[in-house]
C-alpha cells in the first residue's frame, strides 16, 4: 500500500492513563519524526523505544514514549510506529491531528488487520481472532482470542482436513486404477469407523464452540414478570456487583440490554423487558406479548413472581412461555404472607427470597453458574471456534459427515458419497481461509473495529 | 497456394484437428512424416480407460473420430468401475494397432477439404506476429492462415535404453531437429519431458497357463453415440494378469545404477502416475509384488504388450527381469522397453482456445502441450481444430467449461496450472464429475457442437431423439403409480421387497432398494437401455446432481468476473511476488481462473479484486 495510516488504537472510552496512537506504512517513521522531539529517532534501529515530546511547531503537546518497528517484522509487515501518550481525550486527538497534517491518513475500521492479512502476516482465522480480541469484554474472552492467534485452532482443523483428504485420495485411487487390486479398496465398511471418528471430533469442536461463543459474547438473560413483583430490585442488585463493567453497547439486539455483570469471568447481559425501571410508579401494561421477544432472544430467563399474591393468568402464561427455555423462578417478597400456590415449588430451579433484604440473590447467581456449567468451563483448555461464521461452517461440515453415514446405510456408491466428504473438507477449509471466497473476505473486513 | 489450416503431425491430436477443420469447411493440409504412422499407437494397445473413456465419448459428441474408429478396431471392450457409482464408469477397448491406424486413414481420406502430405516441418514463418507459412526439411514453403502443431514426442526426441541414447522418435522414425529451436526463437518456452513404454513379447514364447485370464464384458458397448456395435462378444480376445516377484525385485534393485532414470542419463521429467517399474520399487518398497498385464497388440501380428513393466534398464537386465516373471521364463523380447525424451512447450503460453499467446494463429495440441495419452491428445486436437476454424470464420472461440466436459477440465488445467510432467486425465481432476459422465456426453455437448457447426444434422437429431425419449420416460415414471393389485403384490413378494402403494414410480425409484429393473417388472418400459440408464441415474442421484449444480452456479459466478486483457499486474501493489509472476505468466481471463492458479492465494485474489473494482469500476 502506498499510503501511511494512523489511528488511536486504545479504546477512547477508557480513562486509563496511557493512550496509544499507531501508524503503519512506508512513511510512518518520517511522519513521526516531523512531530517528535528526539533527533535520534529517525536513524534509530528497529524495535527500539524513544523518549521525548510531541511538538506542534515549537509548542510541547505531550511527553511521550515512541516505539519504532521497521518492516517486515511488524504486525502489518510494514513500518510501524506506536506513540504512547498521556491519555486525555484532547491530547490524544491533538497528536492524531498532527500526524494527519503531516501526511498520514486516518485508518478505516480494521485496516491495520486488513493489511496484516493482505501482506500474508496472519491468516483469516487469526484475523478474526484479532477482531474478537478488540471487542473482548471479559477476561475469558481475551484468553480465547489469544488462543486463536496462536494458531492451535488452525492446527486442529488442519488435522481433520488431512484425515479427510487421505480418505478422499484413497477413493480416487480406487476410481482411477480400478484394475489395481493391490491398493486398499475403500468400502462402506472401511470408511465408516473413520467417518465416525471424524464426526466425534467435529461434534466436540461444535459443542465446545458453543461454550466459547458464550465466553466471547456473553450470556443473555431475560428478566420478566408482572409489574411490581420486584424485577427492578433484582436488576439493580445484580448490576451493583460490578458497576465498572456496565457500558452502553450499541447494536440491534443490544438496544434492549439494561446492563451487564460478570460471574466467574463470564459476561451476562440482562435484557430489559421494556422500561422495567419506570414501572414503579407508571402504570404500564407490560403484557406477555412484550416479554415474548426477550424470552426468544435470551439464553435463559429469570421469572420473578410475588410470594404475596396468587398466580395470575399472566403469570401462568409466562410460566408456559418459559418452559422451553433454561429458566430460574425467583419467588420474591417472602417476608410477606404466602399467597402463592405452593405447587409452584414443584418446579425446577425455584428460589425464594426478598430483594429488600438482598435475600436469595446469591442463590440466584449460583444457579446461573450451575446452569451454564461455568465452574467447569473455566478449567477447560479453550481452543475452539469462537464466532458464529466459524461455528456454522463447522456445523455444516458435521452435517456432511452425518450425511455420509446415512448414505452408507442407504448403500450410496462411494464415489457419490465422496462428494459429502469433499464438501466437509471445503467447509473446514473456509474456516481457516484455505478456500477462496471473495465475499467472505469483504465481510470479514467490515467486522473489524478501528485500532488494530 | 494458401491453406486455411495446416496441421503438423498425424497422431491422435493431428487427425482430429485436421478432420474437424476440414469438416467445418476449412481448406486443410495435414503434414505427417509417414502416412503409415497416421494415428499410430506407439504405447499401450488400448483406447479409453478411466476418465479417458469419457473423453472419447466427448470427442464423439463433438464430431470427432476417435470413438467411431475405436469401435471399428477393437478386439475387447470393458466397462470399468461398473460396480461403482455412475459418475466414474468408463469404457476401455483393446484397440488393434494395425486396423486402428488403417481405419483412421480411411476416414481422413474420405474427408472433403483435407489433403495429407508426407514431410517434416522444420521452421515456421511469422509476419506481423501472425503465422504466415511453414518450411519443410526439403526447403518447400507452404503458406497458411492458421497452424496447428501436434508434433507428439517427435521434437528433438531421444530414445533411451540404459545408458544408450539415440536420436529419433518412436518406431525408429526421424525426429524434428529444428522446429523446437525455431519455436523458442519465436518466444515459446520449451521444456523437456519424458515418457516410456514397456517391452513387447513374442506370443508363442509366453506360457499363458501361469497367468490369470482377463475377459471382455458380456454386454455390447460402443464409444460412438451414432453407431451400432460391429463386433461379436464371443470373439473378444483375452488379456492376462501376472505379477512381479522377489526375484524380479532383486534383479532391478541390484542394477538400479544401470537404469537411465536412476543412472542419471535422463533430464526430462517423467509422469508420477505412470512410473517405470524401478520407480515403483524404489517408491513403494513395502510392496511384495506389482501387477502386470499382457495385452495383444493386434490380430495381425504376434506381439504382446507387457503393461506395467516400463523401464529404462539396459537390454541384458531387461532380459533377466522379463525371464524372472511367471510364464515368461522363456519369453522372447521383440522390442525392449525404452524411455523417450522430447521437447514440449509450456502450456501456460496457450489461451483456453489452444491458440498461443505468443504468435497469432498458432495452435498446439497433444503431447507438445505436455499431456500424455491418445485420448487427451485427441480431445485437444479437436478443440484446436474447431477454434482454428472459428477464428477463420471470425467467430468467438469454443471454450468448454469445467462443468461441461473433461476436455474442458483438461485444457483449463493446462493453460491455468501448466504442467511439469506429462499430464494425464484422472477422474479426480474433475470436480463436477457427477455431471461429466460417459453416458451423457452427447446430452452435454451436442447442442453446443451443433451451434458451432462441428457435427452433422444426423448426429444432432440422434441426440434430440434421445433427449425426447428420456423426457418421455421420466414423465411416465412421474405419473404412473404403484397400484395394489394382486399381480403386483405377487411380484414384490417374489422379489422379497416391501414397497408402499400409491406412490409414483419416480418416487419409488429414489429408494435405495429400488432400481429400474424392478420397476420394469411392474410396468411396461419399452425403452432402449441407454435411455433407461439416463433416466435412472438422473432420478436416483437427483439430490446429488442438484447439489453439484449449486456448486457450479457459485463457480460460474466468479468465472463471470472477467479480468481485462490489458491489465498490468506490475501496477498492483502488494501482490505476493510469486502470485504476480504467475498472474503475468498465465494472464487468467477471470477471477475464477486466477483462483485456480497454484501460488495465487486468497489474499492475492482479494487484492486483485479490490484493484479491479478500483481501476475498472464496479463489475
Amino acid at each position: 500500500m502506498e499510503d501511511t495510516i494512523c489511528a488511536i488504537s486504545t479504546n477512547p472510552g477508557n480513562n486509563g492513563a496511557i493512550s496509544i496512537i499507531r501508524l503503519s506504512g512506508p512513511d510512518a517513521i518520517l511522519i513521526t519524526s516531523k512531530i517528535f522531539s528526539n533527533p535520534k529517532f529517525l536513524k534509530a534501529e528497529s524495535h527500539t523505544i524513544h523518549y521525548g515530546y510531541i511538538k506542534d511547531n515549537m509548542k510541547k503537546v505531550d511527553e511521550v514514549l515512541v516505539m519504532k518497528m521497521l518492516a517486515p517484522k511488524t504486525y502489518t509487515t510494514e513500518d510501524v510506529v506506536e506513540i504512547n501518550c498521556h491519555g486525555g481525550y484532547f491530547t490524544t486527538q491533538k497528536i492524531l491531528e498532527l500526524l494527519l497534517l503531516n501526511g498520514a491518513r486516518l485508518a478505516e475500521p480494521g485496516e491495520f488487520t486488513k493489511r496484516a492479512l493482505l501482506n500474508g502476516r496472519i491468516n483469516l482465522i487469526e484475523a478474526e481472532s484479532v477482531s474478537d480480541m478488540i471487542s473482548a469484554k471479559s477476561e475469558n474472552a481475551r484468553d480465547l482470542a489469544m488462543n486463536g492467534i496462536s494458531g492451535r485452532l488452525t492446527k486442529l482443523i488442519q488435522n481433520l482436513r488431512e484425515e479427510m483428504v487421505s480418505i478422499l485420495a484413497n477413493i480416487e485411487v480406487n476410481i482411477d486404477y480400478p484394475e489395481y487390486e493391490d491398493e486398499e479398496i475403500v468400502t462402506h465398511e472401511t470408511i465408516l469407523p473413520k467417518v465416525k471418528r471424524i464426526e466425534k471430533e467435529l461434534e466436540e469442536i461444535v459443542t465446545e464452540s458453543k461454550n466459547s461463543k458464550m465466553i466471547k459474547e456473553g450470556i443473555y438473560i431475560s428478566l420478566i414478570g408482572r409489574p411490581n413483583v420486584g424485577k427492578s430490585s433484582v436488576l439493580n442488585h445484580l448490576l451493583e456487583e460490578d458497576k465498572a463493567i456496565v457500558t452502553d453497547i450499541s447494536g440491534t439486539t443490544r438496544d434492549l440490554i439494561e446492563g451487564t455483570f460478570v460471574l466467574n469471568g463470564i459476561l451476562f447481559h440482562l435484557i430489559d423487558t421494556a422500561g422495567i425501571r419506570e414501572t414503579n410508579d407508571v402504570v404500564e401494561k407490560i403484557g406477555v406479548e412484550k416479554s415474548k421477544k426477550t424470552i426468544e432472544e435470551a439464553d435463559a430467563v429469570i421469572l420473578v413472581l410475588n410470594y404475596n399474591e396468587e398466580l395470575t393468568k399472566e403469570d401462568q402464561e409466562l410460566l408456559t412461555k418459559i418452559s422451553s427455555k433454561k429458566n430460574i423462578i425467583l419467588v420474591n417478597k417472602n417476608d410477606l404472607k404466602q399467597k402463592i400456590d405452593p405447587s409452584i415449588y414443584k418446579r425446577k430451579n425455584v428460589i425464594e427470597g426478598n430483594t429488600l433484604e438482598s435475600e436469595g440473590l446469591d442463590q440466584l447467581k449460583e444457579k446461573l453458574i450451575e446452569m451454564f456449567h461455568l465452574a467447569e468451563l473455566q478449567q477447560k483448555d479453550i481452543n475452539y471456534l469462537s464466532n458464529a461464521r466459524q461455528i456454522s461452517l463447522a456445523k455444516k461440515a458435521l452435517e456432511n459427515i452425518k450425511n455420509v453415514q446415512n448414505q452408507i446405510m442407504e448403500n450410496v456408491p462411494i464415489d457419490v458419497l465422496e462428494m459429502e466428504i469433499k464438501e466437509a473438507w471445503n467447509h473446514l477449509g473456509l474456516i481457516i481461509g484455505e478456500t477462496y471466497e471473495e465475499e467472505l473476505i469483504d465481510k470479514l473486513f467490515e467486522k473489524f473495529c478501528l485500532g488494530k | 497456394m494458401k491453406y486455411d489450416v495446416i496441421v503438423v503431425g498425424g497422431g491422435h491430436a493431428g487427425c482430429e484437428a485436421a478432420h474437424i477443420a476440414a469438416f467445418m469447411g476449412q481448406k486443410t493440409l495435414l503434414i505427417t512424416m509417414n502416412k503409415k504412422n497416421i494415428a499410430d499407437m506407439p504405447c499401450n494397445p488400448s483406447i479409453g480407460g478411466t476418465a479417458k473413456g469419457i473423453i472419447v465419448r466427448e470427442i464423439d459428441a463433438l464430431g470427432g473420430l476417435m470413438g467411431k474408429i475405436a469401435d471399428q478396431s477393437h478386439f475387447q471392450i470393458k466397462m470399468l468401475n461398473s460396480a461403482k457409482g455412475p459418475a466414474v464408469r468408463s469404457l476401455r477397448a483393446q484397440a488393434d494397432k494395425v486396423t486402428y491406424p488403417q481405419n483412421m486413414l480411411k476416414a481422413l481420406n474420405k474427408t472433403e477439404n483435407l489433403e495429407i502430405l508426407e514431410g517434416i516441418v522444420e521452421d515456421i514463418k511469422v509476419k506481423d506476429n501472425k503465422i504466415a507459412s511453414v518450411i519443410l526439411s526439403n526447403g518447400a514453403e507452404i503458406q497458411t492462415k492458421t497452424l496447428i502443431l501436434t508434433t507428439g514426442t517427435y521434437l528433438k526426441a531421444n530414445i533411451l535404453i540404459g545408458s544408450e541414447n539415440t536420436e529419433g522418435g518412436p518406431h525408429g522414425e526421424k525426429r524434428s531437429n529444428h522446429l523446437s529451436d525455431n519455436l523458442k526463437k519465436l518466444g515459446f518456452h520449451i521444456q523437456r519431458l519424458k515418457t516410456g513404454t514397456p517391452q513387447r513379447i513374442q506370443k508363442n514364447s509366453i506360457d499363458f497357463t501361469k497367468m490369470k485370464e482377463e475377459h471382455g464384458d458380456q454386454e455390447y458397448y460402443t464409444f460412438s453415440f451414432d453407431e451400432k456395435p460391429c463386433y461379436q462378444i464371443n470373439e473378444q480376445q483375452k488379456c492376462y494378469l501376472l505379477y512381479t516377484n522377489e526375484k524380479t525385485h532383486k534383479i532391478i534393485l541390484d542394477n538400479l545404477d544401470k537404469s537411465a532414470m536412476y543412472g542419471g542419463y535422463v533430464t526430462g521429467i517423467g509422469p508420477r502416475y505412470c512410473p517405470s517399474i524401478e520407480d515403483k520399487l524404489v517408491r513403494f518398497q513395502e510392496k511384495e509384488r506389482h501387477q502386470l498385464f499382457l495385452e495383444p497388440e493386434s490380430l495381425y501380428y504376434d506381439e504382446w504388450y507387457l503393461q506395467g513393466f516400463s523401464t529404462s534398464m539396459p537390454r541384458d537386465i531387461q532380459e533377466k527381469m522379463v525371464h524372472s516373471l511367471n510364464g515368461l521364463e522363456n519369453a522372447i523380447i521383440t522390442k525392449y522397453a525404452y524411455a523417450i525424451e522430447y521437447d514440449a512447450i509450456d502450456p501456460l503460453q496457450m489461451k483456453p482456445s489452444l491458440e498461443s499467446k505468443v504468435v497469432e494463429g498458432i495452435f498446439t495440441a497433444g503431447q507438445i502441450n505436455g499431456t500424455s495419452g491418445y485420448e487427451e491428445a485427441a480431445g485437444q486436437g479437436l478443440v484446436a481444430g474447431i477454434n482454428a476454424s472459428l477464428k477463420l470464420q471470425k467467430k468467438e472461440p469454443f471454450i468448454l467449461k469445467r462443468n461441461e466436459s473433461y476436455i474442458g477440465v483438461l485444457i483449463d488445467d493446462l493453460v491455468t496450472k501448466g504442467t511439469k510432467e506429462p499430464y494425464r486425465m484422472l477422474t479426480s481432476r474433475a470436480e463436477y464429475r457427477l455431471l461429466l459422465r460417459h453416458d451423457n456426453a452427447d446430452i452435454r455437448l451436442r447442442k453446443l457442437a451443433w451451434n458451432i457447426g462441428c457435427i452433422s444434422e444426423k448426429q444432432y437429431q440422434n441426440t434430440k431423439n434421445k433427449i425426447e425419449k428420456i423426457e418421455e420416460l421420466t414423465n411416465l415414471l412421474k405419473t404412473k403409480k404403484l397400484k395394489k393389485t394382486e399381480e403386483n403384490c405377487k411380484i414384490l413378494k417374489d422379489q422379497n421387497i416391501d414397497l408402499p402403494y400409491g406412490f409414483t414410480f419416480y418416487e419409488l425409484l429414489k429408494r435405495p432398494d429400488v432400481n429400474l429393473k424392478l420397476i420394469e417388472k411392474l410396468i411396461d418400459l419399452s425403452y432402449e437401455s441407454l435411455i433407461k440408464e439416463q433416466v435412472e441415474i438422473s432420478i436416483k442421484y437427483e439430490g446429488y446432481i442438484n447439489k453439484t449444480n449449486r456448486d457450479i452456479e457459485k463457480m460460474l459466478k466468479i468465472e463471470e468476473k472477467k479480468i481485462p486483457e490489458d491489465i498490468d499486474y506490475n501496477k498492483i501493489k502488494n501482490l505476493a511476488s510469486e502470485a504476480r509472476q504467475k498472474l503475468i505468466q498465465v494472464r487468467p481471463e477471470s477471477i475464477g481462473q486466477a483462483a485456480r492458479i497454484s501460488g495465487v492465494n486468497p489474499a492475492d485474489l482479494s487484492i486483485l479484486a479490490i484493484y479491479l473494482r478500483k481501476e475498472y469500476g464496479k463489475e
